[in-house]
Formats: C-alpha cells, structure tokens, sequence
C-alpha cells in the first residue's frame, strides 16, 4: 500500500487555508481560490445527486459567489452587522480519487457560530473536487452537506 | 393544591390583548396563551397540510402537524388522498417518520399494529388477548377532514366548520392568478428549505403582509440586482394596495403589472430573463412559449397570506409551524411547472436560493428583524405593538373589501381580527 503523503499535505494545507480564509471573512481571497465554473453547494437534500435540478440552500455559480461576497461585506444587510467570527476545524480528510487532473477529497468539517452569545455547531461532511495548479490548487466543486440540512436551519450570515 | 389553570380565561385575556390599532407583546411571548392558541386557532379551522405534487403518486407520503400534531398526507394505489392522525391507537407512537416518502403501509415500530394507507387496522400480533376487548374496525388510525382548493389540501380537526370554498372565500381568486405560475404546466411542488427562528409565529404571519420593510430590510437583495429589476421591487411608491378579503386573510399587491401571469405576453423580455429566454428558444420552444416561461419566471406580484398558516408568497409558498411561544419553523417551498422545459424549473429554483431561505440574499435579514422584535418587544412597561399604519386612509376595493396602501398595515389587522374571534370563540 503507498501512501502519498505529498499530495496529501498539499490537499490538507489548501482546505485549512480555506477555512481559515472565511473564518477570518478574507472572501476577496476566498474568491480567487475558484476556477470560473466551480460551484458551491450547500444542499437541502444530502442524498441528491443532481444538484442542478434540485432545490438547495445554496447554490452559487461564478456569479453568485460575487454576489454573495457583495452582501457579506457590503454592510446594507442587517443580519451580517452583527454577525461573529466562525471557528471552523477539518477532519477525517480522506482523498478518495486523484489524477492529474483533478483530487477529489472528503472530510469531516465542523464550524461553530456564535450569535450573541448562543453558540451553534454546524457539523457536516465536506467533499472538494480540486484542480492542480502550480503547486496549489483550484476549488471545482465544494459540497457541504449539513447533518440538520434536511430537518431545520437557522439563518446563515457566512459562507459554509 | 395547585389552582386549576383557567383555559376560557387565558383565550379571552389573548382576544382583549387585540384592538382595532394594536396588539399587546403578551401575545408573542406568553406560553399559556400559545397553548390556548393551539387549541383556538390551529385546532379550529383549516389548516393547510400539503399541495397534491408533493403526494403525487400513489403510495407517497408526507408528513405535517396541525399546530403541535403530527400527521401524514398520503394518496392511496386507487389515487385518493388521506390525512391521518400520525399516532398508533395502541399506546400513541408515531407510524411514520420523515418528511415524506412511499409505502404500503403503516406498521407502528413499537408493537407492530399495521395499518393500511387508509387509516384501517389491519393486523396486529398476538391478537388473541383482545378477545372481545376490541372491535379492530373502531381502531383505524383517526382520520381527519380534508378538502382541497387549486390542488392545496387543507385539514381540520373540526367536523363542524364551514367547506373549505367558504372559508377561502374572497382568496380564491387570488389562488386562481397564483397558480398561473406553472406557465402553461401544472403547478409542481419542486423542494423546500426548513429553517427556525427564536421568535412567535405571529411576527412571521405580520411578515408576509409588511411590504414597508422591504426597501430598508432587503437593501443588499436590492442591491444584487440588476438596475431595471431593483427598481420593480421599489414599489412602495406604486400602485399597489393590501386588501383585507375576510376570515383573516389578506392579498398585498406589490408589483400590479404582475398581477395575471397571462396578460402582456408582448411585453419586452426583462433583461434579468434574456439569458433563460435565449437558452429556451435555442432548445426550440415557440415564440410564444418562451414568453409565457419567462412572464411567469420570476413570480406573481403579490403576497396572498391565508390565515393562519400558509402564504402564496410572489413565487413560492411559505408555510408555518409553531413550535413553541418563542420559537418558529418555517417552510419556503419552491414551485415550478410539471413538465415545463428543466431550464425553467432550474431558474425558479436558483431565483428561490437567491431570496429565500437560510442561506439567501433575503431570509436571513428577515429573520434578524422578527428575532429583534421578539427580544425588544419585552422592553417597558407599555407593551403595545402598532398595526395601525394607514388606518384613516382605507378605501372599498372593486371586490368591496377595506382596501390600504401597499405599505399599510391592513393584512395584519385582518389576520389579529380572525385570531381574536377564534380566541375568544
């Protein structure tokens, strides 16, 4: 059994930059981190598999991603004034394909909110599909599936 | 000994709680009333449970709650459409579980009562020891009283209150020009988003029928869109009206040109639609069928907010659970056509995201405000909350109903005014 441990530490260190990115709401940074016909999904239904023809929580082409920063950073939106920094971790990382062309990985992601004073876990399972590029890589696809997504929210002033 | 609870005295202290111009902050935080409320409003009159899509084959189900009481909405193999209490008759569990699903019956897991999708008992183990205990045919799972307007299902836990045509009555016409948004299609349920919030479901109810928050709470949905659109929704300014159309509901007008889907189909495309429309012509459709796609698109220009439990909001469907006095949960329900072009369907799917939601440009900010109305009402030793915006400039509508501004508080005085003749009913 080999075990790439390069490809494998580059992967782990792209996901905590990204989480570590919104938490710290760098989403101007954040939006770099896309090739321009990525997607990001938080979905209602974890058990879908067209995304596309289903009806999410989220789900942001180029464009919405653009918008969505807008909002969060644009200070006309009531509910992201008095929005707290999140803690987020990842676990559990486990790269289920990889070629040259793309690294699909999953993982365990976890991100607590606080709102004055009442803190709210959001653990769900992640999975990335990443594009090499240079000695990083791009976002394709970001899928967040929430454990209470199918049941009940509350409402969200960050980015998953 | 502790003194028996008062309910008569508790439901009558909530009806004076309502005037003409002003509600009283007991009635979003008190939880004596809320149980009253249960029993006087949710128990006592139609409550909206499913629309036929979301059941629309056979031996699919959904579960739903009449105020605090679960039940399931499930269509027979032969096509007809039950609502059962979701409580076995043996010792009180529930029989079904999850949003919605298919099956061929309902086999209670505690002591394996099974019963048939209509309700019926059918077999139970070891029946012997009820031996001239219990006739089977008496321990069906409880139906309810069901009747359905526009494919809307509707249940009651009441034998004895009027059909439900009646108590629509002056909203059916508003359910007819919703319904418009299949373009042409069927309407379709197409998913929803379920989301709480700390506050009483009454300020989600005012919610639907307040167009006077909308330039200040939406400001950044406005600002993500693009010019000519943004200025659609800057309607306060326009000819728009709220309409008080009896037992507690209430149509607001926000958009009037938007009003029938079926009318200036010769309209320009809107810019925000050129994409859709173009991706519809080169899939082949008319002309004419592309236009109808794109009129309906984007919703109808008006919030129709049935009480207590359900809203046609412009371009879905809002219903309400009450969970508890301080608490909510809400279902925005997404809607397209059966067996329109995916792209339609996909644009109203992605339009809804947009707004609505936890994670939407729209939903979060209001649910800031209704948390902070919850929170800041209890401040003070006053305690009341005005309704009574655009009370000295009403009008008689066409239909002959009190007509206000679209930014006039008249949708919410019509809902306070059924919920204070129920409450002390």
């Amino acid at each position: 059994m080999t075990i790439n441990n390069q490809l494998f530490n580059q992967v782990s260190e792209f996901l905590s930059t990204e989480a570590d990115m919104l938490d710290h709401r760098e989403y101007q940074d954040w939006l770099k981190l896309w090739q321009p016909d990525g997607v990001y999904i938080v979905p209602v239904d974890v058990n879908a598999d067209d995304y596309k023809n289903t009806l999410n929580v989220a789900y942001d082409d180029e464009h919405m991603r653009q918008l969505r920063v807008e909002r969060l950073e644009g200070g006309e939106a009531v509910s992201t004034a008095v929005a707290m920094p999140t803690v987020r971790s990842i676990s559990a990382l486990r790269i289920v394909s990889a070629s040259d062309d793309e690294v699909t990985v999953r993982c365990s992601y976890m991100l607590y909110e606080n709102k004055e004073g009442d803190l709210r876990p959001y653990p769900a399972k992640a999975e990335f599909v990443l594009v090499p590029n240079s000695d990083s890589f791009l976002l394709k696809k970001k899928l967040v599936k929430l454990m209470r997504a199918s049941q009940y929210l509350a409402t969200i002033s960050y980015i998953f | 000994m502790n003194k028996p609870i008062d309910k008569e005295a508790i439901a009558q202290r909530a009806a004076d709680l309502v005037l003409e111009d002003r509600v009283h902050k007991d009635l979003y935080s008190d939880p004596d009333i809320f149980e009253e409320e249960l029993d006087k409003v949710f128990n006592n009159t139609w409550v909206w449970v499913a629309h036929e899509s979301e059941v629309s084959g056979k031996n699919n189900y959904k579960t739903a709650k009449i105020g605090r009481q679960p039940v399931i909405v499930v269509r027979e193999r032969k096509g007809g459409i039950n609502v059962l209490l979701n409580r076995c008759r043996h010792r009180g569990a529930t029989v079904c579980e999850g949003n919605a699903g298919k099956t061929k019956a309902f086999t209670c897991p505690y002591h394996g009562w099974g019963y048939g999708l209509d309700g019926s008992l059918r077999a139970l183990p070891k029946p012997e020891e009820y031996e001239n205990l219990m006739d089977k045919s008496e321990f069906g799972l409880v139906k309810l009283r069901h009747e359905s307007y526009q494919g809307m299902i509707f249940a009651t836990l009441s034998d004895d209150i009027e059909p439900l045509e009646d108590f629509l009555g002056g909203a059916k016409k508003w359910i007819d020009l919703f319904m418009k948004q299949g373009a042409g299609y069927p309407l379709k349920t197409l998913g929803e988003q379920r989301f709480r919030f700390p506050g009483n479901w009454k300020i989600q109810l005012e919610n639907t029928t307040d167009a006077y928050h909308f330039p200040i709470v939406h400001k950044s949905f406005l600002s993500s869109m693009d010019e000519t659109s943004a200025e659609i929704f800057d309607f306060l300014d326009g000819d728009g009206f709220v309409e008080d159309l009896g037992n507690g509901h209430s149509v607001m007008v926000m958009i009037p040109e938007l009003v029938d889907l079926e009318e200036k189909l010769d309209d320009p495309i809107p810019e925000r639609f050129a994409d859709l429309a173009t991706e519809l012509a080169a899939e082949g459709h008319s002309d004419e069928e592309v236009r109808r796609l794109v009129r309906a698109v984007g919703g109808s220009g008006f919030n129709l907010n049935l009480f207590p439990n359900i809203s046609f909001s412009m371009a879905f469907f809002r219903n309400l659970v009450p969970i508890s006095a301080q608490e909510t949960e809400i279902h925005h329900i997404a809607i397209g056509g059966e067996g329109a072009p995916d792209a339609y369907n996909q644009k109203r799917m992605r339009l809804h995201e947009h707004f609505q939601g936890p994670m939407g440009f729209g939903t979060p900010d209001d649910g800031e405000a209704w948390e902070r109305v919850q929170r800041g009402s209890m401040a003070g030793d006053d305690g009341w909350i005005m309704v009574n915006r655009g009370m000295s400039r009403m009008k008689t509508s066409a239909d002959g109903n009190p007509q206000g501004a679209v930014c006039s508080e008249t949708g919410m005085r019509a809902a306070y005014q059924q919920y204070k003749k129920q409450m002390a009913s």
